[in-house]
């Protein structure tokens, strides 16, 4: 005897978070079942494989169902078809909205096409998450990035509003939407030891200091953007490099305050030339798409591997920062002072996350 | 009533031909007749009849309204068509409907260049349509319209829905329909309830489902002068919940009300072949609303004529008789109810044992000696009669029903079966045209029938006796003429009465409503039954004729052009054949609970099962005393308007008046009331209500176990719920008897007639198998009882529901004994032996399980009677157990009270096997069909309403009984399973008023639904409870009927506890120490509120979910909410729903679809309540879900039909946090209260 029709509808829906997350992983129905079963659920409960299939098939039923609503959250909170209790509302948006960090990092900077959806067959494989999983978090990345493109105010904000994502989680999608955006290279072999959230808290560094956000809330261009005026400012900066006189004063201002207070100051002294060299003229390159994109190669090809070569500690390379930051305000006829300052902030932050091993 | 039935009826159709059918007196009984001979089917209008009007007719005004009018209205020229000008020139305009529409949201894509829509929205109410402008290019249009007022008589207030069509606005082409509104004002018409419907509704369509959701407000302004015209029943109250309703007192508790209204199903009619599906779907819906609402007021009419106000026990019923038509019925229970005022100063009684529990010893008998003065008396010579009806047309037919029997009734004794003897094995049966068929399964013992009397009259009333025993199913036993000793005149006389009765009057007013003195309430005020007869029950097989109706408009659409045929129709007496059906089963229902020396039937229900053109009618109910003492405050003119005399003398308590009615007269009674009093409240209701030397059969009759005075019998089945003042010993269970039956696939009356023989032997097996697991799990009565036949093209189902308790009252049942046929057989004897023990030790198993340890109470107690001898009992027994079989069995080997089961064959072995087979539920969870679990009354406010559907494939090639048998059981077995599974979050806890509903679609397709709630309880206190249950049902029984349900209070809601849990749990613990249990229990209810349920979520959400727009709207079966207090009933939900698709697997196959569906009907449920103002629907019933399929076309329908009452609950916590309001007339509650916040 076979059930060909097997419903159960509650009036509070029903949500097992064990199958939800076989769902969300993007488990068969079948393979969730072999893994519940796997779980010992057969033995606590006394029940049957029957029943536990029946039981999987209503909660994917279930979650099928309630996953376009899951696309756009606050829907999912005035629908009137299932009632979830709120804090279950909060959870099922989550756990959809929640991704892994091995996939983010795989898709950080990637235009998110169809052509890089067709490439996820490898990302699934070079990450060990699930196919099906794979294309639900890159339609999930997909979908927040469309959705907030176009909106101004701050990035983070509007991912929270618009899908009602816990803080911590807006802010990564955020990250992601900046990348996707700006389109950085991370895939370079010598990128490899970024982590995801190494990348995120970047992400989150040169939108707050340098989004026009950050300045004017009511900025006319979206957050996810860096400001075309800020960026072509930037080409000011390099009479730091291009101007000897600067560059030599700017040099002994920093040497001497950190003079006694860090353990590389001969490898500083030999090196300064060409870090700063490196650090202005990263931000100069800005105004160019193709430079945009290798952004963190520079900064680690030239900043930070050398710094790594020299054995700098991350304490001296904080000091460098702070000092390297400062001095140019005493340095006569630097008129940039501000526009130095919020741009080596979000610089300066990059490097010291992205300066481990 | 009657008035009603003789109003005539006019039919008015615009295009000129009128038709106007003369009032047409009909006598009501000679529709049986006709029933038998099936009219030859005459198809709808032929469509060449009609060539002109294509389906464009029904967007024109083609057809007016009918006026359904009485006097001088029904005159009244019928031009109606273009709004309320053809209102205007009546007199009347007793309302003025007003409706804004707001807005609109999440609208689904219409224009697909644009991604957006531009919607619009018509309302409509009767023949008036108002527009809103359209709203371009969005998805979350903003109308905010005007106030669109329709004026219109209560009349059609009452019969019509309000109807809103959200379009999508198309210049080129026709403007597409996105979904539809229908919005039942009827809540708006009584003053107590709404004032007005405000909200999101989904916007339905029934082949896309939900689609987005529209904000409308609705008002309804009621003029004065409503009482003038009674042709509307505004006002009076609609409760689906079978009990008085909580915040209400029964002033009077009128009776039986029962109406049916019958029409040609859209879904036959010829339009139907060039219609749209979707057409076809919403004229089915529209049709369905209307007829509903007609019935509504038709029902509320009557309750008006009987000085009611209220009409309870609402339950409502389609038909879908297919080509033949379509059929909606109702019946409740007319009252006059009184709104508590007070009701939130009472506050809720705890369970904390209080001291009046031991205000009443468990055995204490104040007066040994009343029974015998009281009602007893008077039945003695009461006898019953049979309504001349009744005898006509069993004496028309005995011929036919003799013949019928023949081949069954004389079975060899040696029959293949297992014999097993429950205590009462004989059935009833209605039978289509051999009229009325009854059996006793085993040939012989029908000879004691026969022996003491041979009249016509007496073999008949025998017959008739048999009936009543299964049905009664007391536990009595059956086979012999029993109560035939009684006085013979009196029958005689009573039946010539009745006659003259019948006669004398004009036909129609033979159907008074004094006719059926049936409720359909299970639950009662305390002491309010008296005594319970057992379980009677009545079905009838009839061939469905076409709803024959020249006048049927074929057309459905913008107008009102339905055709409602019903009392009054014109045409032809056919409808009323579905009347006179309903009457018959009735009248037998009635001499049923005669027969048991009852007065009256509670409990009551009717049913249908219908495949192709078979119908299978059922009702069933449970006889019952009734205490005339409830209504001592109604007032005197009811109590005169009441008497009219439908037994004679029968329940002439002490008055000499003749004509006593059903509740005599107070003054009468009072004696009697004193002693009444007295009668130990916790038992009465099970002492027999018949007269133990004039028994109506043989039964096995013992001493009261409770109070030692008065007999009562060993079993009893009843089909209400457990009374609050019954002592129960241990837990219930649901109790499953199922079973299907081959069946010859069959035409008309050959299938009629096969499965009118199959019937009886359903009725006996069931009942067996009832019997047994009764037995096998130590208990000693059933609650709840509902039997459901369900009859398919090759196949009969029968699914028997009950609760299963120990009544401390009834005599420890005896175990089941298993006799082997060959008993030489040294194998067998061990196998035999092995079962033997195998179902003594699940006896045992099943008696810890429920906690059924009754205190032993030794025969020899000093000074109490002692019962009867042994020797007597035994005999009884013998008698009543088995068929007479069983007196020749060597019963020495078994105990003297066993059950025995005689094994002779494979199939006999299977049963017995299949008994077995039964599993428990898990650990932590009780079931049971009743509203409340017996032994368990420590809910806790986590509740969760499911409904749950399976259809399987009875697979087998060759199918055979008991494969089907074995198939059909596990179906439900492992639904039950998986139901438990589901919940498991939940446990401890109990799944109460599991309803299972069985259909047959197709061949070999079962379909099973089941709705119920599982309700968490605090196992803490559950023991303590349990450690004293007598204390517990006295303490119960000792409230207000509106407090009869206690529960803990739950903190879980309190909004102190929205702090963290462990400081909270600590005080608890601490306070533990001073005030023992309840502390802890409530520590154990924090501890394991969870996320799951209902109530945990509704407190843990105020704070985080701010910007959410919904309200939470819980939905149970059961009347009440545990852990809160219903303060407001809002009216009655009822709705009907149909949905189709023709890409099934696209929406997820059969289950996608119906699940989802399931989930849009709960949706829509909930959306009306919430624009009610309400946040819960209670007595929330599934009463129809009709599923079909075409996987080869990728199609399926689906229809559903519930219903429920609309209320506002407050949280018992809540209700504390308010100012106790000092009120002298409830101390103990305030007391109890006081209990409680210590």
């Amino acid at each position: 005897m076979s059930s060909d029709l097997d419903v159960f509808v509650g009036n509070t829906t029903l949500i097992d978070e064990e199958v939800y997350r076989l769902w969300l992983d993007g488990h068969s129905v079948a393979e969730a079942v072999a893994r519940r079963l796997r779980g010992g659920v057969l033995e606590r409960e006394g029940t049957s494989v029957a029943v536990l299939q029946s039981d999987t098939r209503d909660h994917y039923r279930t979650f099928q169902m309630l996953e376009r609503l899951l696309h756009a959250p606050p829907r999912l909170l005035q629908q009137l078809l299932f009632q979830i209790p709120p804090e279950r509302q909060a959870l099922l948006i989550q756990r959809y909205y929640a991704f892994d960090e091995a996939l983010a990092r795989e898709l950080l900077g990637k235009k998110l096409s169809k052509g890089t959806k067709k490439e996820l067959d490898e990302v699934s494989a070079r990450t060990g998450v699930g196919i099906r999983s794979c294309r639900r978090q890159f339609d999930n990345f997909k979908r927040v990035f469309k959705a907030v493109e176009e909106l101004r105010g701050p990035l983070a904000e509007n991912i929270q509003q618009l899908f009602l994502l816990p803080p911590a989680l807006a802010r990564d999608y955020a990250a992601i939407v900046f990348f996707a955006n700006s389109r950085f290279e991370t895939g370079k072999r010598r990128l490899q030891f970024l982590s995801f959230a190494d990348f995120a808290a970047c992400a989150q560094s040169l939108m707050g200091h340098w989004s026009q956000g950050a300045l004017a809330p009511e900025a006319a261009e979206p957050d996810g953007d860096l400001p075309k005026s800020f960026l072509q400012d930037l080409k000011e900066l390099k009479v730091l490099v291009a101007d000897k006189d600067l560059l030599d004063q700017h040099k002994s201002l920093v040497c001497s305050a950190l003079r006694g207070k860090i353990s590389v100051h001969n490898e500083l002294e030999a090196n300064f030339k060409a870090l700063s060299r490196a650090l202005v003229n990263v931000g100069g390159k800005l105004t160019h798409a193709r430079d945009v994109r290798d952004f963190f190669v520079d900064l680690v090809e030239k900043v930070i591997e050398p710094c790594r070569s020299d054995k700098w500690s991350p304490g001296d390379l904080r000091l460098f920062l702070t000092h390297y930051t400062a001095a140019p305000r005493n340095l006569p006829g630097f008129r940039h002072q501000a526009l130095w300052e919020r741009y080596m902030a979000a610089i300066s932050a990059c490097l010291l996350r992205m300066y481990h091993d | 009533m009657g008035t009603m039935r003789t109003v005539p009826d006019f039919s008015v159709v615009r295009s000129g031909h009128e038709v106007q059918i003369p009032e047409q007196v009909s006598v009501p009984w000679q529709g049986l007749h006709r029933a038998v001979s099936r009219a030859p089917t005459i198809p709808g209008p032929a469509p060449a009849g009609r060539g002109g009007a294509a389906p464009r007719m029904r967007s024109g005004a083609a057809a007016a309204p009918r006026h359904r009018r009485g006097g001088a209205a029904a005159a009244a020229p019928a031009g109606a068509a273009g709004g309320g000008g053809g209102r205007r020139g009546r007199k009347k305009m007793p309302g003025k409907l007003k409706v804004k529409i707001v807005a609109g949201r999440h609208l689904p894509v219409m224009d697909r260049a644009s991604d957006l829509t531009d919607a619009f929205v018509e309302v409509k109410f009767g023949n008036t349509t108002f527009k809103t402008d359209v709203y371009p290019k969005s998805l979350n249009p903003q109308w905010n319209s005007e106030w669109f007022k329709f004026e219109v008589d209560d009349e059609e207030l009452q019969d019509e829905p309000l109807q809103i069509t959200v379009l999508d606005h198309d210049t080129y082409s026709a403007n597409d329909a996105i979904g539809k509104v229908y919005i039942d004002i009827d809540p708006l018409l009584y003053s107590e309830a709404a004032t007005v419907i405000s909200g999101w509704f989904p916007i339905y369509d029934t082949i896309h489902g939900i689609r987005g959701e529209i904000n409308v407000v609705v008002k309804v302004d009621l003029f004065n002068d409503l009482n003038r015209f009674r042709q509307s029943s505004c006002g009076v109250k609609f409760f689906c919940t079978t009990s008085i309703p909580k915040c209400y007192r029964a002033v009077v508790i009128h009776g039986f009300v029962e109406e049916l209204v019958v029409n040609e199903d859209p879904e036959y009619q010829w339009i139907d072949r060039i219609r749209t599906p979707r057409a076809s779907n919403e004229a089915r819906q529209r049709l369905i609303s209307l007829m509903s609402g007609e019935l509504q007021r038709k029902i509320g009419l009557k309750v008006l004529e009987m000085r009611g106000n209220a009409v309870v026990g609402y339950l409502q019923c389609f038909d879908l008789e297919g080509e033949s038509g379509l059929v909606v019925r109702a019946i409740g229970t007319a009252c006059t109810l009184d709104k508590l005022s007070n009701t939130s100063a009472f506050l809720p009684a705890c369970n904390s044992p209080s001291k009046e529990m031991k205000e009443i010893p468990f055995n204490e008998d104040p007066n040994p000696n009343t029974y015998s003065s009281g009602p007893s008396t008077p039945l003695k010579n009461q006898t019953y009669s049979f309504s001349p009806s009744k005898s006509y047309s069993r004496q028309s037919s005995s011929s036919d029903t003799d013949l019928s029997l023949t081949p069954k009734t004389a079975p060899s004794p040696q029959g293949p079966r297992i014999f097993l003897f429950p205590s009462s094995p004989t059935l009833s049966c209605d039978f289509p045209h051999l009229k009325k068929s009854c059996l006793l399964l085993s040939g012989s013992s029908i000879k004691p029938l026969h022996s003491s009397h041979v009249s016509p009259v007496v073999l008949r009333k025998s017959v008739s006796f048999t009936e009543e025993l299964l049905l009664a199913a007391s536990g009595m036993g059956s086979g012999s003429a029993g109560k035939e000793g009684g006085p013979f005149k009196t029958l005689l006389r009573q039946q010539t009465q009745s006659a003259l009765e019948q006669r004398g009057g004009s036909p129609r007013r033979f159907c008074t409503r004094r006719e059926f003195p049936f409720f359909t309430l299970t639950t009662f005020p305390p002491g309010f039954l008296l005594h319970v007869g057992g379980v009677v029950s009545a079905r009838s097989v009839k061939l469905l004729d076409r709803i024959h109706n020249p006048a049927f408009v074929g057309i459905m659409g913008n107008t009102r052009s339905y055709k409602l045929l019903d009392w009054n129709s014109f045409n032809s007496d056919e409808p009323e054949t579905r009347d006179a059906w309903w009457a018959e089963i009735r009248q037998e229902i009635k001499s049923h609970a005669k027969a048991l020396g009852c007065h009256a039937v509670v409990g009551y229900s009717e049913s249908t099962s219908i495949c192709e053109e078979v119908c299978i009618l059922s009702a069933s109910g449970t006889a019952a005393v009734l205490n005339p003492r409830f209504l001592q405050d109604g007032t005197m003119e009811g109590c005169l308007e009441q008497r009219l005399s439908w037994q004679p003398g029968f329940f002439s308590i002490g008055s000499e008046k003749g004509e006593v009615d059903f509740f005599p007269q107070s003054q009468d009674s009072s004696s009697l009331l004193g002693i009444e009093e007295a009668s130990p409240p916790g038992c009465g209701f099970c002492h027999i209500p018949y007269d133990e030397l004039n028994m109506p059969f043989p039964a096995h009759l013992t001493y009261c176990y409770n109070c030692r005075k008065q007999k009562v019998p060993d079993v009893l089945f009843t089909t209400i719920d457990l009374p609050v003042e019954a002592i129960v010993v241990g837990k219930g269970c649901l109790i499953q008897a199922r079973l299907c039956r081959l069946k010859k696939k069959a035409q008309a009356e050959a299938n009629a007639t096969s499965i009118s023989n199959l019937l009886p032997f359903m009725e006996y097996e069931v009942h067996t198998q009832l019997m047994n697991k009764l037995k096998l799990r130590g208990m000693n009565a059933l609650f709840g009882l509902r039997i459901q036949i369900t009859v398919g093209e090759n196949m009969l189902m029968g699914l028997a529901s009950a609760t299963g308790v120990y009544l401390a009252a009834l005599p420890t049942p005896g175990g089941i004994q298993i006799a082997g046929k060959t008993p030489n057989d040294g194998t067998y004897e061990q196998h035999i032996s092995h079962m033997q023990k195998k179902i003594n030790d699940t006896i045992a198993k099943n008696k810890e399980l429920y906690e059924i340890n009754p205190p032993e109470l030794p025969e020899e107690i000093i000074g109490s009677p002692i019962p009867e001898p042994r020797q007597r009992s035994r005999l009884l027994r013998s008698q009543s157990e088995s068929s007479d079989e069983v007196t020749e069995l060597d019963l020495s080997h078994g105990k003297k009270d066993a059950f025995v089961l005689e094994i002779d064959d494979t199939d006999a072995m299977e049963d017995v096997h299949s008994l077995l087979t039964d599993v428990p539920p898990p650990s932590g969870f009780y079931s049971c069909n009743t509203e409340i679990m017996p032994g368990i009354n420590n809910w806790t406010p986590e509740i969760q309403m499911f409904t749950a559907v399976r259809v399987s494939r009875l697979s087998n090639i060759n199918p055979t009984n008991q494969t089907l048998n074995k198939n059909f059981n596990d179906l439900c077995e492992n639904l039950l399973k998986s139901l438990y599974f589901k919940l498991r979050s939940m446990v401890p806890c109990c799944l109460c008023h599991v309803n299972f509903t069985v259909a047959l679609p197709e061949d070999e397709l079962v379909q099973i639904a089941v709705t119920a709630v599982a309700i968490t309880y605090d196992k803490n206190q559950a023991l303590q409870a349990n450690k004293a249950p007598t204390e517990k049902s006295q303490q119960r029984a000792s409230t207000d009927n509106e407090e009869q349900l206690q529960f803990p209070l739950e903190l879980c809601s309190d909004p102190l506890s929205s702090q963290p849990f462990s400081p909270a749990k600590e005080v608890l613990e601490g306070a533990s120490s001073h005030t023992g249990i309840p502390a802890a229990q409530r520590a154990t209810s924090l501890e394991k509120a969870s996320p799951l349920a209902e109530g945990y979520l509704r407190h843990r959400s105020v704070p985080s979910c701010t910007n959410s727009t919904v309200s939470v709207v819980k939905m149970t079966p059961l009347s009440f909410l545990p852990g809160a207090k219903i303060t407001k009933y809002l009216g009655i939900i009822n709705m009907f729903f149909i949905r189709e698709t023709t890409s099934l697997r696209e929406e997820g196959g059969v289950s996608g679809f119906l699940h989802a569906f399931i989930a849009e009907v709960f949706a829509m449920v909930r959306a009306h309540v919430a624009a009610l103002g309400g946040n819960a629907v209670v007595s929330y019933i599934m009463k129809q879900c009709v599923f079909m399929e075409n996987p080869n076309k990728n199609q399926a329908q689906c229809l559903i039909n519930v219903s429920g009452d609309a209320v506002i609950f407050v949280r018992e916590s809540e209700l504390e946090m308010l100012p106790v309001q000092p009120s002298a007339a409830a101390p103990q509650h305030t007391s109890s209260a006081g209990d409680v916040t210590t």
